[in-house]
């Protein structure tokens, strides 16, 4: 697809979409946290919710509410309004670390996605623990984090037969992000690492862990810790603290 | 003291299911809630209650049901045989049940989700404001023999003895669509061609989604790309790698990676959520501005449902005791409500 960027587009009867970019970058990324951010502000008329993707905004209105030509040109004076692709990341972002078992019992995938990767793997454990990475967006699955970007080696595919369930804290890999599993389900992506945290806890008052704009440093810890730190409860031993 | 919904049997796959719950899109979490909101609204009309009261959705087949106390109960979405102490319930009606009373529901006969709701609702436990099972995101579970679910207060416990006209959305048949983010990355030509194809359901399908098979070859689009991952919503129809449509529905993820050739205008939902296995579909094309019409004016058909409500006149021939359904339906009262029939 050519063309210029943003983009609108509708999106079902009762929805917008703006696109930053058909591939993933830290602007358009960053675009899309942003965008959405004042769309929330805007509070425009007949606007129900919003949500992002790794490089879209989406804004969702109740049509018997709405004048659809006058929410459309709200959100495209919006558009127009800044750029985007030089907005600050959210407010209130924290930094959170993690402790991860890779030990193959728990991490089965992890020397199949080290070779894919061209790394051995004491270095794949290096690589995925080298430093922070961020949250780019939530989706799939309530909660769930997609995290990046790895080092340009960790651009491998999705596998193309499903591994039938992970257990949720799965930390998986493909296409230089990191997806850490809030649910058990069938995934493309590769186990390489398990933590016990739970990034979805729909009997807590706070019910979504992490937020788009976090930073997660995954912490390598020895197998026999693992027991411990899923019973030391949902955090699974992880810590949080601001990010300046 | 809190009448409950004893489950003696069930078939497999039952859920409690409500409206969902919209606003979490932003933390990964879809709607959700009835496959069939239609069947909700009717269920709402019929024992004269809101319609985000949760009921039992009953993928295909039902069981047999007491409740500790007397009742209503209306029985909507898919037909399916039902009966109570062995006399024939209509379908798509709303029904006194004494205490005690057993309640047979059957396999469908058409369509694939039946509906059991009951006057006052299924008042389970609320999670994130809603009662509805959501499976893939972990919340609430199937429905099994043995539980005991509680009621909600009975709105109005004397009406009952209501029809609404029989629907014919179970079949398949027409739905319409709008274009959305990468319609234009299908030529003009397969977006013609999508719209002059009758596709049979796939056995695959659930509350995520069915799966559709073209006749001839497949739908791939014309540039061969996968997409950026973006935020999806039910009627989304995605064509997957082999060129075969997907269609989202209320427990679909909240992003996703396919090209959409298209949205399913959520009016027409539950057409393609009742549809079954080897049932033929078909879609049409309309503007945006066409389709929003078309959807505020299917939001204000189903808030007039009331007015459609007929009362409910049995075949004696069915019945083995005359006298007591005499006396059952001489306890109408609706006079306090302008939308019921006399």
């Amino acid at each position: 697809m050519t063309g210029t960027w943003p983009r609108l587009s509708p999106l079902g009867v009762d929805g917008l979409l703006i696109t930053f970019g058909d591939r993933l970058s830290e602007t358009a990324n960053r675009a899309a946290l942003a965008l959405r951010a004042a769309l929330e502000a805007a509070d425009l008329p007949g606007a129900c919710e919003t949500s992002t993707a790794l490089a879209s905004a989406y804004l969702r209105f109740d049509p018997a509410r709405t004048d659809r030509a006058a929410l459309i040109a709200a959100v495209e004076a919006l558009m127009r309004g800044r750029d985007w692709y030089d907005a600050p990341l959210p407010d209130n972002r924290r930094l959170w670390r993690i402790p991860t078992v890779f030990d193959p019992e728990l991490a089965p995938q992890l020397d199949e996605a080290a070779a894919a990767a061209g790394l051995d793997r004491e270095s794949a454990i290096a690589s995925l623990t080298a430093r922070p990475l961020r949250v780019q967006t939530i989706g799939f699955a309530p909660g769930q984090p997609y995290l990046g970007s790895l080092d340009p080696e960790w651009d491998i595919p999705r596998q193309q037969a499903l591994t039938d369930r992970v257990p949720v804290g799965a930390l998986t890999v493909a296409i230089r992000q990191l997806v850490l599993f809030t649910v058990s389900t069938p995934t493309g992506w590769r186990h390489v690492g398990q933590t016990a945290f739970r990034g979805f806890r729909p009997e807590s008052g706070k019910p979504f862990v992490l937020r788009p704009g976090d930073e997660v440093q995954f912490v390598s810890a020895p197998a026999g810790e693992y027991d411990a730190l899923k019973a030391s409860g949902p955090d699974g031993g992880a810590t949080c603290g601001p990010l300046p | 003291m809190t009448r409950r919904l004893i489950v003696h049997r069930c078939g497999p796959g039952i859920t409690v299911q409500d409206m969902g719950r919209p606003g979490a899109l932003a933390y990964g979490l879809s709607r959700g809630g009835a496959a069939d909101r239609l069947a909700l609204a009717e269920g709402a009309a019929l024992l004269g209650q809101p319609d985000d009261l949760a009921a039992l959705e009953l993928p295909g087949s039902g069981g047999e049901f007491e409740i500790d106390g007397a009742a209503r109960i209306a029985l909507t979405g898919a037909p399916m045989k039902a009966e109570m102490d062995g006399a024939p319930l209509a379908w798509n009606a709303c029904h006194a049940v004494p205490q005690g009373a057993r309640i047979r529901i059957g396999g469908a006969t058409a369509g694939s989700y039946g509906y059991l709701h009951l006057g006052g609702g299924i008042a389970t436990r609320q999670v994130l404001g809603s009662r509805a099972a959501h499976l893939t995101a972990g919340i609430g579970g199937t429905v099994q023999p043995g539980d005991r679910l509680p009621l909600g207060a009975d709105p109005a416990p004397d009406r009952h003895g209501y029809v609404l006209p029989a629907d014919a959305r179970f079949d398949g048949g027409t739905v319409r669509i709008v274009e959305g983010p990468q319609t234009a990355m299908f030529s003009a030509s397969e977006q013609a061609r999508f719209a002059r194809t009758a596709f049979r359901r796939d056995t695959r399908g659930n509350r995520m989604g069915v799966r559709l098979l073209p006749p001839e070859a497949g739908f791939a689009d014309a540039e061969g790309l996968s997409v950026l991952s973006e935020p999806i919503v039910p009627g989304d129809i995605q064509i997957t790698g082999d060129g075969t449509p997907f269609v989202l529905l209320t427990e679909c993820q909240t992003t996703g990676g396919y090209p959409r050739i298209g949205t399913v205008l959520p009016a027409d939902l539950p057409r393609v959520a009742q549809m079954r296995p080897g049932a033929t579909l078909a879609f049409e094309w309309v503007d945006h501005a066409v389709a929003l019409g078309m959807e505020t004016a299917e939001h204000a058909r189903r808030a007039g449902l009331r007015r459609m409500l007929q009362r409910l006149v049995r075949d004696p021939a069915q019945m083995r005791d005359l006298l007591s359904y005499q006396l059952i339906d001489g306890v109408t009262a609706g006079h306090d409500d302008p939308d019921l029939p006399a």
